[in-house]
């Protein structure tokens, strides 16, 4: 029989991706050293800050510029620190901007939270020569009055970046180039050396090119100075919106916890499917381990790469429990069919074909009702839900497949006429 | 065979007293929310050896922070305390208080809400819910499209509506009750067990529907009612209904049981939700089928 032996040479295929699948997921062996499950804060310790920022003063053209640059200003602060693996994203909803900090395993947080959500402090400084060398005086010249920065080319198409004063920083700006003409004129960025370009002539109406020197800028230094002098003007005061600390002892006992109802829950819902449905609930039981192992790869694997930053959270594994839930519905629903269409007196074979055949419809209709709640759940919620709506999304679109296609061929297999 | 059709005022009734109670609680008790939905702070400490009178007094007098709730989890000594906004200098000060009192004391969660987010997060997930239940009611009227007798796909729809905010309703209002007599507060992710209660009643709603589209097919040559196919398919999804609903309260139970303490009212709202969830799908959503096709023929 060709079809027995296509449909035997599939499931051998299926049972070793799902057992590379399974040692892929678990977190000691292989794993563990080369690729650790990327785990929330809820789970392994630590504080999430997330900081709303304030971009009413902002040009919308120039939202991204500016979020980028207090991110690079946050992560500096972060690394005073000496966090291990800080995180810090850019989470955009329409028109607001959020940036969350994860700071993993932090026990001391000391004033951390306060300075890192201090607006970045951006100065002028005039330099001075002192004995040998020179040092840095600072000018009246700061971030508030800068009315921004943009990159733009010159008439040679080289890189420069330009930066507007508001009307009082104008002023200020031609007194202090009029002092220090020939001279560097030194900017800072919350007390670091950002740039220091000689300044050519006194600059009056409050707009200044800076050409980077003898070289130049390339293109990407011109952009990292635009976004350091953008998020340095007040423009974009940023405010701590969300805090959440957890212990290390908290978040170790939650996921210790979580596992092993995980893993009750599974055996509960393993051994229902037996005792109920037999022979039948073996294959049921087989798939949902398949479906186990496949859906903890693609998230560990960030679905692929696509989310290369996914991260494990306590709502994040619940979801994919309550999946394990829902997964073997699309088993019940065909057994159920299967068993009515063998009371009519068809062939097991038959009865089994037909059982699929009519339970699709329902599966698919159900299993479409929880996707569109799960998507909904996604796009409304702020992120520490969305791990949820996303582990529960996938584990039902997998589910569709373990519990049809993996069943399916196992039951062509192992079913005589 | 099981007459659900005759009894279907008793079922209807049952659930109109539920939906009454949920609505009647929610208008009386209203909700106590937590910080995600207030704005604020809501701090977990573990003091072996204290209580929830000298733990409040530590608050209200050493530390002069106005305390809105403290709940107590005996077995582990944790103490959730729900205060105002409360910057982390603050705290870390704090704590160095509560420490001087009480040496083995551990921090253990800090969760800080700004009101901003937290009006936000209000109108979102009302939004959320409003969205899931119309999203789902009107797929279910277009996967019935093809259905219009005797009773048209718009109906399907709409009874998968009724049902929904009916299995939303009777799990709310246990919350009210609960936050009023227990001091359990509603944040994010009880609306989240909302939805997803939501997604997955409509699952056994749906099994029931096409096996009453199926057996209309079936008997579109021969005379019988709508009463006896409604019935009928009952009867014939019954079991599957069960299992299906059974194999996820197995799940919801293990996590309930042994798992986080911190989910344990989102287990809770969910095991509520997913059996007054699969009542409505067999007692309540074909049995309105049955009244909304006696209503079409009155009407002529």
């Amino acid at each position: 029989m060709k079809s027995f032996k296509s449909n035997l040479f599939i499931l051998i295929i299926v049972l070793i991706a799902a057992i590379a699948a399974g040692i892929f997921v678990t977190p000691k062996w292989y794993g563990a050293k080369h690729l650790p499950w990327n785990l929330g804060l809820d789970l392994v310790g630590g504080t999430s800050l997330t900081y709303k920022v304030d971009l009413s003063e902002v040009k919308s053209s120039e939202y991204e510029a500016v979020v980028g640059g207090l991110k690079e200003v946050i992560e500096k602060r972060v690394n005073l620190y000496g966090v291990a693996e800080p995180k810090i994203t850019i989470a955009q909803k329409g028109d607001s901007y959020e940036l969350i900090v994860d700071l993993a395993g932090v026990k001391d947080l000391k004033d951390a939270v306060r300075q890192i959500g201090e607006t970045p402090r951006l100065d002028f400084r005039e330099v001075v020569p002192e004995g040998e060398g020179a040092i840095a005086v600072k000018s009246e010249l700061t971030g508030r009055y800068i009315a921004g920065a943009s990159l733009a080319f010159d008439n040679l198409n080289k890189p420069v970046v330009n930066l507007k004063f508001n009307d009082e920083g104008a002023k200020i700006f031609e007194e202090l180039t009029a002092r220090n003409v020939g001279k560097p004129l030194a900017i800072f960025v919350d007390d670091e050396l950002t740039d220091a370009p000689t300044v050519k002539q006194k600059i009056s109406g409050g707009e200044a090119t800076i050409s980077g020197g003898g070289e130049g800028f390339t293109i990407e230094e011109a952009k990292k100075l635009v976004q350091r002098l953008n998020a340095g003007a007040l423009s974009a005061p940023i405010s701590l919106s969300n805090q959440r600390t957890v212990s290390a002892t908290a978040a170790e006992d939650a996921l210790n916890r979580i596992i092993v109802a995980g893993v009750i829950g599974t055996a509960l819902v393993a051994l229902f499917m037996v005792g109920y449905y037999r022979l039948l609930g073996v294959f049921a039981v087989l798939a949902l381990l398949i479906y186990t192992a496949f859906t903890l790869a693609i998230f560990k694997s960030g679905l692929f790469g696509l989310i290369p930053s996914f991260t494990m959270t306590l709502s994040g594994i619940a979801g994919f429990i309550l999946s394990v839930g829902m997964a073997v519905d699309a088993n019940i629903l065909i057994f159920e069919r299967t068993k009515e269409e063998a009371r009519k007196g068809v062939t097991k074979k038959a009865a089994v074909e037909e059982g699929f055949k009519r339970a699709w419809l329902s599966i698919r209709d159900s299993n479409i009702s929880t996707i569109i709640t799960a998507t909904i759940l996604y796009y409304f919620t702020s992120s520490f839900v969305q791990g949820f709506a996303l582990t529960l999304g996938i584990g039902v679109l997998i589910s569709m497949f373990s519990a049809i296609f993996v069943t399916r061929t196992m039951l062509k297999v192992f079913t005589k006429n | 065979m099981f007459d659900l059709v005759k009894h279907k005022n008793k079922f209807l009734g049952v659930s109109a007293v539920f939906v009454i109670f949920g609505i009647a609680s929610m208008a009386i008790f209203g909700f106590r929310l937590a910080v995600d939905f207030t704005g604020g702070s809501l701090w977990q400490i573990k003091v072996p050896g204290s209580d929830v009178q000298k733990i409040e007094e530590l608050f209200k007098s050493d530390l002069n922070l106005p305390v809105s709730g403290i709940s107590f989890d005996r077995a582990e000594n944790i103490y959730a305390v729900t205060l105002g906004e409360l910057s982390d200098d603050d705290r870390q000060a704090s704590f160095e208080i509560i420490k001087s009192k009480f040496s083995s004391a551990e921090d253990l969660d800090f969760w800080r809400v700004s009101p901003s987010v937290s009006k936000e997060l209000k109108q979102k997930s009302m939004t959320a819910v409003v969205l899931v239940m119309v999203a789902i009611s009107l797929y279910v009227a277009f996967v019935f499209r093809k259905v219009s007798k005797p009773v048209s796909s718009w109906k399907y729809g709409l009874i998968t509506l009724i049902t929904l905010a009916h299995d939303v309703i009777i799990p709310a209002g246990v919350f009210a009750l609960l936050g009023k007599f227990i001091g359990i507060a509603v944040d994010t992710n009880f609306i989240v067990a909302l939805l997803v209660v939501m997604g997955f009643s409509v699952h056994d709603t749906i099994v029931v529907f096409d096996r009453i589209r199926e057996n209309l097919t079936k008997a579109r040559t021969s005379d019988i009612s709508l009463e006896n196919i409604v019935n009928i398919s009952v009867n014939e999804t019954f079991v599957r209904s069960i299992n299906t609903s059974l194999t996820l309260v197995l799940v919801l139970l293990s996590l309930y049981f042994w798992g986080p303490a911190g989910l344990q009212y989102f287990v809770l709202t969910m095991l509520v939700g997913t059996v007054v969830g699969t009542y409505s799908s067999i007692f309540v959503a074909s049995p309105l089928l049955v009244v909304a096709h006696k209503f079409a023929l009155k009407r002529g």
